[in-house]
Order: C-alpha cells, then sequence, then structure tokens
C-alpha cells in the first residue's frame, strides 16, 4: 500500500449543503473511505485544507462539533477563484480534504472561566466549534457571552442558533449590525458597542476573537481599557495558506507562520505586529 | 586542514568524477552556459569552467578567462544546488476524476537518486543547511525533497576567490567550509588539497589512492581562504535582527522601493529563500489534474492575496517583508540569519541594490542622511 503524504487530500462527499446567505454556504461532508473518516479528529479552532477538483485548495475552518462523529462542516464564503467554484458543488459531489492543521481554541485552558467570544463577519465560523463544545460540558465552565457583528443584518446567519444558545444557562448572545432596517431586534453598531452590556468577570475570562484583523485590532484596545489582561485574549489569524504545514511562505507574520504555529494566538505572541499594515 | 588531507593533482581531477559516477552518483558541476556558470551534469573535466573569473557588481555579472588553469577561480553563479533539492516546479500529486464523480487521489514521490554535486561554496553550504532546518525539520518533513536529500553527495569548494558581491565573511558561512560537507577540496595551482568529511567521501577518497598533502600545500590552501576573506563587502557589525523591526518606518525603505522592480530575481537566486505557490494544472480533456508547486517569491502581487485584498500591495512592503524575514524573523524560526553571504542578489537584481547597503541605512541610528 503507498503511504498517504500529508500534503495530499482525502476524498470526501458532500451529504448536506445549506445556502446561508447570499454569499455563504455551508457543506457538510463524510469521508469516502470509512477508515479516514473513523480516524479523523480535530480541535476547534483548526482548519482544513479544501479541495475543488482541477481548481486548487483553500483554507477552510471546521465549523462541526468536535463530538460530531458523522459529518464535517465547513462555511465558506465565496469570494475568490476557488471558492466561487465551491459555491456551485451540490449533495453528492466529491470534494479533496487533508487536515487538521494548525492550534487551535485554549479549551483545557478556559476551563473554570467565563468564556467571552467576539466575532465579526464570517469570524463566526470558527468560534462555533467551540460553543459547542463548551455546551456540552456546560458546567465545566462560567458563563458564556457570544458577540457577533456584521457589516448588514442580511449578513447574519445562524440567527436561529444564536437564539437557541442564549436560552442556555448562564449564556449571553449579544448581535451587531452597522447596517439595519426597523425590525433588526439587536444593536445597530460595531460588535465593541456590545461590551457595555456584556456581562462577564473580567479577571477571570478567557476573550476569543476572529473576524477582520481591524475590527479585532479595535476591540483589544477597547477590551484592553477595560482591564481584561493581554494573557487573556486569543485571536484566531488569517493570510494566505497553500501548504497549511509552514513551508510554502505565504501565511507568514513577523516570525510566525500563522498555518501551523497558529492560527489561533494568545494576543501576547503576535501583539509586536498586530494590526500593523504589510505583516 | 584536517591531518587525514589527501593531494588529488589536477591531471587526476577526471578520477574522481569517474569514481563518483562508478559508485552510482549522477555527477553535477559547474559549467559555462548563457555567459555565467551554472550546475549541471558533469562527466568530464572539460565542461568545468577552466580559467575563469567572475566580475561582479551590483546588477553586473560578467565572466573572464585569464591565463591560470583552475576550476574553480570564480565566486558563483546565479544558482545554487537548491533547484537539486528543492525543485522550482514539480508535482506534488495528480488526480482523476472519473465518470461518476469521484475522485482518485495519487502520490507523486520523486525516485530516490544519488546525486554528487562538485562544487559547492561556503555560503550554499550553509544554504543547504538553512533548507534542510526548513523542509525536513517539525512534524511535517517534505517527501520530496527528503528524498533528494537523502541521497545527495557533497562535493565542497573553499574558496580562494571573493566576487565584489561576497559577504560570507561577515555572515560567518565563508569563504571556508567548515562543515556538512563529503567532500572537500581546496584549489591549488597544481592540483587540490582533498578532505572527507563523511563515511560516503571517505569510501570515495580510498578508491582514488592519493598520497597525503603536505605541510606547504596546507599552508598555501590556508593562506587562499584568507586572502578571499578580504572582502569589499559586509553585513554592518550592528544587532540587524532588532534594528530592522525597530526600524519599520524608515524612509530608506520608500526609496528602495522606487528603485525595486519587484521581479523577484533576487529570490530566485537566493539559495535560502523557500516560498512557493500550488497550484492545479487539468488536463484538457478534465478527466486528470496535476497539484503543482513552483517557487513563488515575497516580491509578487498574489503572495499576500487573502479574500480580495492583498496584505503588501506596494513594493514598499514586500522589500521590507523580504528584508525582515531574511535577516530578523529567521532567528526566531530557524536561529540563525537566512541570509549566508552569497551576494546573489545584489549582482543579479537588474537595478543593482545592495543589500548590505539597504541594511546599513536602514539600521543607523542616524537615517539615511548619511549616505543618501
Amino acid at each position: 500500500m503507498m503511504t498517504h503524504d500529508f500534503n495530499m487530500p482525502y476524498e470526501a462527499e458532500i451529504i448536506k449543503r445549506t445556502q446561508e446567505c447570499s454569499n455563504v454556504f455551508t457543506v457538510h461532508l463524510r469521508f469516502t473511505d470509512p477508515s479516514v473518516q473513523a480516524a479523523y479528529r480535530f480541535s476547534p479552532g483548526q482548519f482544513n485544507m479544501v479541495y475543488l477538483y482541477g481548481v486548487g485548495e483553500v483554507p477552510i475552518s471546521i465549523v462541526s462539533d468536535p463530538q460530531e462523529e458523522f459529518l464535517l462542516g465547513h462555511s465558506i464564503r465565496a469570494v475568490g477563484r476557488v471558492t466561487e467554484g465551491m459555491a456551485k458543488l451540490q449533495v453528492g459531489d466529491r470534494v479533496g480534504i487533508r487536515g487538521p492543521y494548525g492550534r487551535g481554541w485554549p479549551l483545557q485552558q478556559a476551563r473554570g472561566q467565563d468564556v467571552v467570544l467576539m466575532t465579526g463577519g464570517l469570524g463566526c465560523a470558527p468560534v462555533v466549534s467551540v460553543i459547542d463544545y463548551i455546551m456540552r460540558r456546560r458546567n465545566e465552565f462560567g458563563r458564556v457571552v457570544i458577540m457577533q457583528g456584521v457589516k448588514h443584518e442580511a449578513d447574519l446567519i445562524w440567527r436561529k442558533q444564536y437564539e437557541r444558545w442564549s436560552e442556555m444557562p448562564d449564556t449571553q448572545v449579544l448581535l451587531a449590525a452597522d447596517v439595519a432596517g426597523p425590525k433588526w431586534p439587536w444593536l445597530v453598531g460595531r460588535v465593541i458597542g456590545l461590551l457595555d452590556q456584556a456581562v462577564f468577570d473580567h479577571d477571570n475570562s478567557m476573550v476569543m476573537m476572529c473576524g477582520p484583523e481591524m475590527m479585532m485590532k479595535f476591540t483589544v484596545e477597547n477590551i484592553l481599557q477595560r482591564g481584561i489582561k493581554e494573557r487573556d485574549i486569543w485571536l484566531s489569524m488569517e493570510r494566505n495558506m497553500q501548504c497549511a504545514v509552514g513551508h510554502c511562505g505565504h501565511c507568514q507574520f513577523g516570525d510566525k507562520f500563522i498555518c501551523k504555529d497558529g492560527p489561533v494566538f494568545p494576543y501576547t505572541e503576535i501583539k509586536q505586529l498586530f494590526g500593523r499594515k504589510g505583516f | 586542514m584536517a591531518p587525514h588531507s589527501l593531494y588529488l593533482p589536477r591531471h587526476r581531477f577526471q578520477d574522481l568524477i569517474d569514481t563518483l559516477i562508478d559508485a552510482g552518483y549522477r555527477c553535477i558541476g559547474p559549467q559555462l552556459r548563457d555567459a555565467t556558470i551554472v550546475f549541471d551534469d558533469l562527466d568530464s573535466v572539460a565542461l568545468l569552467p577552466q580559467g575563469y573569473i567572475d566580475k561582479q557588481g551590483p546588477g553586473y555579472y560578467r565572466l573572464e578567462q585569464q591565463s591560470h588553469q583552475r576550476y574553480f577561480a570564480w565566486a558563483n553563479g546565479p544558482q545554487g544546488i537548491k533547484p537539486y533539492l528543492f525543485r522550482a516546479q514539480e508535482t506534488l500529486w495528480s488526480v482523476q476524476r472519473n465518470a461518476d464523480g469521484h475522485l482518485h487521489f495519487h502520490p507523486q514521490q520523486p525516485e530516490p537518486e544519488h546525486i554528487a554535486v562538485i562544487g559547492l561554496r561556503g555560503c550554499d553550504v550553509a544554504a543547504l543547511s538553512l533548507q534542510d532546518a526548513h523542509f525536513l525539520s517539525g512534524d511535517y518533513a517534505d517527501s520530496c525533497y527528503a528524498a533528494r536529500r537523502e541521497g545527495l553527495f557533497v562535493v565542497a569548494v573553499n574558496c580562494s576567490f571573493s566576487a565584489a558581491t561576497c559577504f560570507c565573511n561577515s555572515t560567518g558561512d565563508g569563504p571556508g567550509v567548515a562543515d556538512n560537507f563529503d567532500l572537500l577540496l581546496s584549489e591549488l595551482d597544481h592540483g587540490f588539497v582533498l578532505e572527507y568529511g563523511s563515511e560516503s567521501g571517505r569510501i570515495i577518497v580510498e578508491r582514488l589512492n592519493l598520497e597525503l598533502a603536505d605541510d606547504a600545500m596546507h599552508a598555501q590552501a590556508i593562506e587562499q581562504i584568507e586572502h578571499a576573506a578580504q572582502q569589499q563587502r559586509q553585513l554592518p557589525a550592528i544587532d540587524i535582527k532588532s534594528s530592522l523591526f525597530a526600524n519599520l518606518d524608515h524612509p530608506r525603505w520608500q526609496e528602495v522601493a522606487e528603485r525595486c522592480l519587484a521581479c523577484g530575481n533576487c529570490t530566485s537566486v537566493c539559495p535560502s529563500c523557500f516560498c512557493h505557490s500550488e497550484q492545479d494544472v487539468p488536463d484538457l480533456d478534465a478527466s486528470s489534474s496535476q497539484h503543482v508547486r513552483q517557487w513563488d517569491s515575497c516580491f509578487s502581487q498574489g503572495h499576500s492575496y487573502i479574500h480580495g485584498t492583498t496584505v503588501r500591495a506596494d513594493s514598499k512592503l514586500r522589500y521590507r517583508q523580504w528584508l525582515t524575514h531574511k535577516f530578523s524573523s529567521w532567528y526566531e524560526q530557524y536561529g540563525r540569519s537566512g541570509c549566508t553571504g552569497c551576494g546573489r542578489c545584489i549582482s543579479w537584481c537588474p537595478v543593482g541594490i545592495d543589500v548590505t547597503e539597504e541594511l546599513a541605512i536602514i539600521c543607523s541610528d542616524t537615517g539615511a542622511d548619511d549616505d543618501a
């Protein structure tokens, strides 16, 4: 039997496809080789390289629950050559998957603490598995505050899921849209504007962020002023990735390779260049 | 020179090539092509650039034939060993799609090959270690690189001559070769002092049945390295690693960007640059596709592209990325600078940007005014 090199994908079949909003869709996948499916494990915050036949690969975070044994979920925004092609895939179509890669969220470290999730746009995707993970072990964590901001109210996906989470014990869900109509029940403004309503223990909480870098930069500055310690802030970073194993060089951020050293970083590790143009 | 150094007369250099070929190696060595010296298959001493020296300067490379008989009296050409291990383009895997849309992936492992490269200098031997660290260390050793590296036999040469662009003495990587070789040559007027640095090297040396080198030969070999160490260029003798990140807003970045063409010549000739892109090349009938990687450059438009935007949209940010990575970030990644002082980026830059000059200006406390 030929060995399977880490840089070569495995075939996976689309079992379910959901159009989340105009340009975001979710595919639920199953490896066609049952032994690959059985052996696959990931941690929340890790990503896969998803391959579209004849076109190429893109790094996509995993949205499914790590304990979900049957399907692997990827929420994808159709924005480039590969993802626009992927948007046309239907149930039964085959793609390639290799992974998982990178460092995920510090969930062990967050045990016993309040968990504050601040996301923007499709940045909500890499933390869905965190929320699922915590909800399964609800008594091992303190309060959970979920804050999600979008540009336009139409960009909000998983509205029902947010409503469901808001009914969980000690859980607060706060949503914001920069642009929204009169029926939008939540904040009209930036995700940062939700902080005044957020209730959590500033001395015993872990803040996890994912979203546009400028949104994260202003949010970090804001919460540092509120007394959150640098070491309690974790961010999921994003750069061009082609190999996912620290070889191709595209994802370098100063001395870090986002793909293998991250994509999730403690703020203290990247603060020197964080938000700096050109890195 | 090691005590077991031997003397290989020049008229027996062909024996070394033949012995390597007999031992099963594909022999690669320097030869003249396109008015430069490149590495290619070598089975005869007649192909070696005998009598040539190279004249190098910013944006300048010329070969000159002289009256001497030496094979290695030149410093370097545009190409080191990099293309033999980390190919400029290669297929990583292929995939077939059958009629019902099922995908079948096939790895494309290179056949292990035994290659002997003759003529690597200190800068390139050091760069080989850097590429090893990048492609082989950590959880994901690159199998294509590893397959070729495994069968590599290095015949290194101590430099007896430095080009005007060389600054290996200040990076600590030359002009002599300290380690990581199988055989090491010091070229004298009539032959070579030869030593081995590995068991495979010892086996080759034994087959050659040579006399020991004498003290005068050793002395001359050392004197030549000392002579080559008198180089016109050097890195500024300051803490470049910290200075670069302390000077991210230095006006010189903009000044150099106005000259830089973002052509990527520097990263192509650099023996340590490892960036590559991956892309799919589907067959015309769409029944299969090759997943290919090829060298990329941090100077290219697409290098920092991410969902609709480009992190480094202009040459200023790209040049800064190249320099800060090579001379600073590399320390954290691989424990040393990513530059081995070969000077190729200076010679092969079409507008003659000199990295030693840029570093001296950017890292100096007084800024650009002193030198502009």
